[in-house]
């Protein structure tokens, strides 16, 4: 049991910073190469705020995602005014510097990372295992609600518009760097709550967990799943969070089999699992479909 | 003072490997508008086949032509099986194909060859010497010998050709430029074979410059190279190696006399973001 709600509260906690960069890939069509910069900085945050001030982590939360959104919006400003080629290298740019500050800052614990996080409480008891993994599920089912509802909004709508057509959608009044940071900083915050979540369950964090590794596995889950799909970031981070566990006996060759999964599904189907014109989505479609009615 | 000119000259070795490892990535962005990172996969592929063939025979007049032609080979075919179908989609698509490529490449090479530090004890031609007081290595001559061999080169074929008019032809639009008959699958072919050979020059220098290869040797290349083509002007050749030398000799002079508290990895990330804001075109940049 323990070993089941391990592997799925990691499942679960990436799966929304993978939401949150559909938000911005997906949507938008604003490649981000440096999502695991503001997973990370959720994290850092919320860390920062119950072990040196004392907070927790429910009046950490908020100020957490304050901070997560508040940089993505400043650091999205600059980037995304550059055309697409330049954001992914900008985006990865700021991967590595936020990494950087994270190990070379004394303040943020330096090369050690920073330990003795404390646990989420409820009430006034502290959660166990399958309880913190079921409040991750309640934050999961938020954060998809959460997407569900922006793809209805005017701003929603306007993303799309600009992920298809740029100079089209400017010229019918949407402003497509307004589009591109609101989507930027929904996204950012979603990594910062899925940091947030991450660290109170870690317990312990080093700059090495925000990586660019794990911006690149976070954009494999959304490209295995289907950018711009609602269930595809989860999908994704499903496939992503298992395979280490089934291809246990290969760990050698683990991250070249991820590499070379990642490769043949953008080169043969690049719009993921369940994207448009995929087979497995009319496939999974059909199984829904058929629940839904038995169900109903 | 004499450690000044020493960290110069160093400096500007780096700034060379710099450039030959970036010059391929500027070529075929200028064509294709692709951000070829699995360059730098073809750059460490290189390092390992020169020293395999040179372990093999203690030759570099066999290693170097062996690790560019099998490295030719490699660009090609990420070309053809890789890019080209994908040319359809937009720029995102190849980029992700070309990341999970370098990863997958690059874990490639450690399964092969070991995940260990392997030396690379090549003798070179060039003798050490050392003027007034300040010492240069055989190595550090090489570096600058092969550099200013395939800048020559390069700006010759480039600038003095007919096959360099029809790639510069194909970068400014390939359509029209295949319309007036030029054979824009060549050039493509082409570009990506110089590139690639030009990657495995670089690879087999690093490897006899710090005398060691590893899988991972490209790692850092791979995107600090991304920030160099953007620096110098997407596209733009001579900016790329100004961006690559002004790198190179930025880097080893701040980390040796400024105490700045930054990994030097970092500061080609913060250039670029400070260029950018600066002059969004980059250096050398046209559009």
């Amino acid at each position: 049991m323990d070993y089941f709600a391990t592997v799925a509260t990691i499942i679960v906690i990436q799966a929304i910073a993978a939401c949150g960069l559909n938000v911005i890939v997906g949507y938008a069509g604003q490649i981000s190469l440096g999502h695991a910069a503001f997973f990370g900085i959720g994290a850092y945050a919320s860390a920062m705020l119950t072990t040196k001030a004392g907070l927790t982590f429910w009046q950490a939360l908020p100020i957490s995602l304050l901070i997560s959104m508040s940089l993505g919006f400043l650091l999205g400003l600059p980037s995304l005014r550059v055309r697409e080629d330049f954001l992914a290298i900008t985006t990865i740019g700021i991967n590595f510097i936020v990494e950087a500050v994270f190990v070379y800052t004394p303040f943020f614990g330096g090369a050690l990372g920073l330990g003795g996080i404390p646990r989420v409480a409820v009430f006034g008891s502290r959660l166990g295992n399958s309880q913190f993994l079921a409040l991750c599920a309640v934050f999961l089912a938020i954060t998809l609600m959460i997407c569900r509802q922006f793809t209805r909004t005017w701003m929603g709508l306007a993303c799309f518009a600009v992920r298809e057509n740029e100079t089209a959608a400017s010229s019918m009044g949407i402003s497509p760097v307004r589009a591109k940071l609101s989507a930027f900083v929904l996204g950012t915050g979603m990594a910062g709550l899925s940091g947030a979540l991450y660290a109170h369950y870690a317990r312990f964090i080093s700059a090495g967990d925000f990586g660019f590794p794990i911006s690149i596995s976070m954009l494999s889950m959304v490209v295995l799943g289907g950018m711009g799909t609602l269930a595809g970031p989860l999908l994704g981070a499903l496939i992503i969070g298992v395979l280490p566990e089934v291809f246990r006996s290969l760990m050698d060759y683990r991250m070249f089999l991820y590499s070379m999964l990642l490769l043949l599904m953008i080169r043969f189907q690049p719009g993921g699992l369940l994207g448009e014109q995929s087979a497995a989505a009319g496939l999974l479609k059909g199984i829904l479909n058929r629940r839904r009615a038995s169900s109903a | 003072m004499q450690l000044f000119f020493e960290q110069i000259l160093n400096g500007l070795a780096i700034g060379s490997i710099y450039a030959l490892i970036t010059l391929g990535l500027a070529l075929v962005y200028g064509i294709l508008r692709i951000l070829h990172v699995a360059h730098a996969a073809v750059y460490t592929v290189g390092a390992y086949v020169g020293l395999a063939i040179y372990s093999r025979t203690s030759t570099l007049l066999l290693a170097v032509p062996g690790s560019m032609l099998s490295c030719v080979l490699l660009g090609i075919a990420i070309e053809r099986f890789v890019y080209f179908p994908l040319l359809k989609y937009p720029p995102y698509v190849p980029l992700i194909s070309s990341i999970a490529l370098f990863l997958g490449l690059e874990e490639l090479c450690r399964i092969v060859a070991g995940p260990e530090l392997l030396t690379f004890p090549a003798t070179l031609p060039f003798p050490s010497f050392s003027v007034a007081g300040v010492m240069v290595s055989g190595t550090t001559v090489t570096v600058y010998a092969v550099t200013i061999a395939v800048l020559a080169a390069l700006w010759f074929v480039t600038a003095k050709t007919e096959f360099g008019l029809a790639m510069r032809a194909a970068s400014l639009d390939m359509e029209v430029a295949s319309s007036l008959g030029v054979n824009s699958k060549l050039v493509v072919d082409a570009t990506f074979a110089i590139g690639s050979a030009i990657a495995s020059l670089a690879g087999i220098l690093v490897g006899i410059y710090y005398n060691q290869v590893y899988s991972t040797m490209g790692t850092m290349p791979a995107y600090k190279s991304l920030a160099l083509i953007v620096v110098g002007g997407m596209g733009s050749t001579v900016g790329t190696v100004l961006a690559s030398f002004l790198l190179g000799l930025g880097e080893t002079l701040l980390i040796s006399f400024a105490n700045i508290p930054l990994p030097r990895d970092a500061l080609a990330f913060i250039a670029m973001i400070l260029v950018l804001m600066w002059k969004p075109t980059g250096l050398l940049g046209k559009r």
